[in-house]
């Protein structure tokens, strides 16, 4: 499975509860849509460190790396690019 | 204006009539000054009445918790309205139930809401619906509020409202499972305020921090006592990215930072990573849910130049105790004794006083105790108890506390069902009714267990019906399309029989006996 098919069933199974692709576009905000809040963002956080054993700071904890499956993906790719 | 002040608004035009360029709010990328939050409030509430609204009518605000919700709060007060503050993350169900139990005329909301308000707003062809809106495109019969304001003088429409009126509708979960509508008056929001005021020490010159909801009680007093004060609030949206709201509240240098023990707990696991000091704060506070006695060293070492004040209330009368700072470090473990120009009395369940250090309710004897609740007078009686004096009532908390020989409280237990999770007041009713959505939910009791970060975390236990097929993530997603993030179950658990008292009820008490340990050992 792709980076983003990952992330996007993750997000989709674990908070909003559906495997309906159509629940979410890539580019979505959580927080503008009320998807995640403050737990919620240290879920995808700890789930994107095991899954790509990569890790977050904490100063990287901003919606630019996390706030949509786009900004998601582009920043595990860009984290594992830093480690290769 | 008056020295003091009678209608919640004349403390935004006191402070404005002081130093109109001060800054008042900072929120995302927006900075007021306090004359500009001043006219966007005088053109809302000239739009508002451009809509009909008179004095005493509910106009529910339904936006993030940003410069725009807490600045309409104003416009709502200065037309003569009722503020109804309502949670962004709030479901398309709850609301259309607050907008028809407020009997709101008016809701004013952003586009990006326009998925849950826009359904509701349908059914409700009486209600006005203003949208601040740029380029967005509105769903049918929904307004624009920009253009309405950019059409607005920047004047207070007048209005008659006298100090005994209703200021606000604060809504908040109860153990029924529908939510109650707090009635306070602008008497009672100013008294509470003073008091605040007088025991925190705000001035001028304070910057006062808040990533909490204005919808509760101690978000919404931040703003007011930063206003009263003249002082200013850095309001943020949430602590959802917290390098975010670090960098915000170093870059303004806040001297005041109110949270909760879950975000308490968030600060302490990220400084025992990486060392967090914010050494341009003054003053700590938290509220909401009690304070573990083991995080007190590690936030003085977070927050160096900090006191420590604890505070208790709720909706009903918005603060009851607090525990100055120097007291503090003595009694840890207490909430202080009551909030200046107000009383607390521990009563047995005849409303007779306890013994010296026996447990009781606590009562709540003051000005800022709320009116009731809106269209419950049941509900009311239940908690509202006639006073000392004739026409009087104190209000009955849902917790038991003791008085040590000082006069200080200490909390106990709660006396209702109610759950604490992430400070926010969390209905195991209304989780239930939630679950009972579900064709295929036989049975569904919710309870709240320890959790390290949250406090208590949410736990559903449920059994399906007789050869139907039902899953925790089936649950968990019913919940989540009617509830707020902060009520859907951490944990849910799927079970063929719950256990019941002799008379054949099922019992809470009994469920976490039989099942929490399964919980905690599956995290």
């Amino acid at each position: 499975m792709s980076i983003k098919q990952t992330i996007r069933r993750y997000v989709l199974e674990n908070f909003l509860f559906t495997d309906d692709d159509s629940a979410l576009q890539d580019g979505d905000s959580f927080l503008a849509g009320g998807i995640i809040d403050s737990t919620g963002v240290l879920e995808i956080m700890l789930f994107i460190e095991e899954t790509y054993d990569i890790k977050v700071e904490d100063e990287e904890m901003l919606p630019e790396n996390l706030d949509s499956i786009d900004n998601l993906v582009a920043f595990v790719q860009r984290k594992q690019a830093v480690a290769a | 204006m008056n020295a003091i002040p009678r209608l919640l608004q004349e403390i935004l035009l006191t402070a404005v009539a002081r130093h109109p360029e001060r800054t008042a709010l900072v929120a995302g990328d927006a900075r007021l000054s306090y004359r500009e939050v001043a006219d966007y409030a005088c053109r809302l509430a000239q739009a508002l009445r451009a809509c009909g609204v008179e004095r005493g009518d509910r106009v529910v605000i339904f936006m993030d918790n940003g410069w725009r919700c807490a600045v309409s709060i104003f416009g709502v007060l200065l037309v003569g309205g009722v503020f109804v503050t309502v949670n962004a993350q709030t479901k398309r169900d709850k609301l259309a139930f607050i907008l028809r139990d407020a009997g709101a005329r008016v809701l004013l909301s952003e586009p990006h809401l326009a998925r849950v308000f826009g359904p509701v707003a349908e059914q409700l062809p009486a209600l006005r619906v203003l949208c601040t809106a740029d380029a967005e495109a509105l769903p049918a019969g929904v307004e624009n509020l920009n253009e309405a304001l950019a059409e607005a003088p920047v004047t207070p429409p007048p209005q008659s409202a006298i100090t005994l009126d209703l200021a606000a509708l604060l809504y908040t979960s109860g153990t029924t499972g529908e939510p109650k509508g707090v009635m306070h008056t602008h008497q009672s929001l100013l008294f509470v305020l003073d008091s605040i005021n007088e025991y925190l020490g705000f001035s001028q010159d304070d910057r006062l921090f808040s990533a909490l909801p204005l919808n509760f009680g101690y978000g919404l007093s931040q703003w007011f006592s930063a206003v009263r004060a003249g002082a200013m609030l850095v309001l943020e949206r949430s602590f959802t990215y917290p390098a975010q709201v670090f960098k915000r509240m170093h870059d303004e240098a806040v001297t005041s930072f109110a949270s909760v023990p879950t975000i308490y707990a968030m600060m302490l696991a990220q400084d025992a990573k990486q060392p967090l000091r914010f050494p341009s704060v003054r003053l700590l506070t938290n509220a909401a849910a009690a304070l573990p006695v083991e995080f007190i060293p590690g936030l003085q070492r977070i927050f160096p130049n900090a006191g420590l004040c604890k505070m208790y209330g709720q909706t009903e009368c918005i603060r009851s105790a607090y525990l100055e700072p120097a007291r503090a470090k003595v009694k840890p473990e207490s909430v202080g004794c009551a909030i200046p120009g107000t009383k607390l009395l521990l009563l047995d369940e005849n409303r007779r006083p306890v013994a010296p250090g026996e447990v009781g309710i606590l009562y709540v004897r003051g000005p800022h105790v709320m009116r009731g609740y809106w269209n419950q007078p049941e509900k009311t009686a239940e908690v509202l108890a006639p006073g000392p004096l004739p026409g009087e009532f104190i209000l009955k908390s849902g917790d038991l506390f003791r008085q040590d020989a000082e006069g200080d409280f200490y909390f106990v237990a709660r006396n209702d069902e109610i759950i604490k999770s992430r400070g926010e007041k969390v209905s195991p009713a209304e989780i239930e009714n939630a679950i009972y959505s579900l064709p295929s939910v036989r049975e569904a009791v919710v309870a709240g267990i320890p959790d390290s970060l949250l406090g208590e975390a949410v736990c559903a236990f449920v059994t399906p019906r007789e050869g139907d097929k039902l899953s925790v993530q089936q649950i968990k997603r019913a919940c989540s399309e009617r509830l707020e993030n902060y009520m859907v179950p951490k944990h849910v658990l799927l079970v063929s029989e719950l256990p019941r008292t002799e008379n054949g009820k099922l019992s809470r008490k009994l469920i976490l006996e039989r099942y929490a340990a399964l919980i905690t050992e599956s995290v």
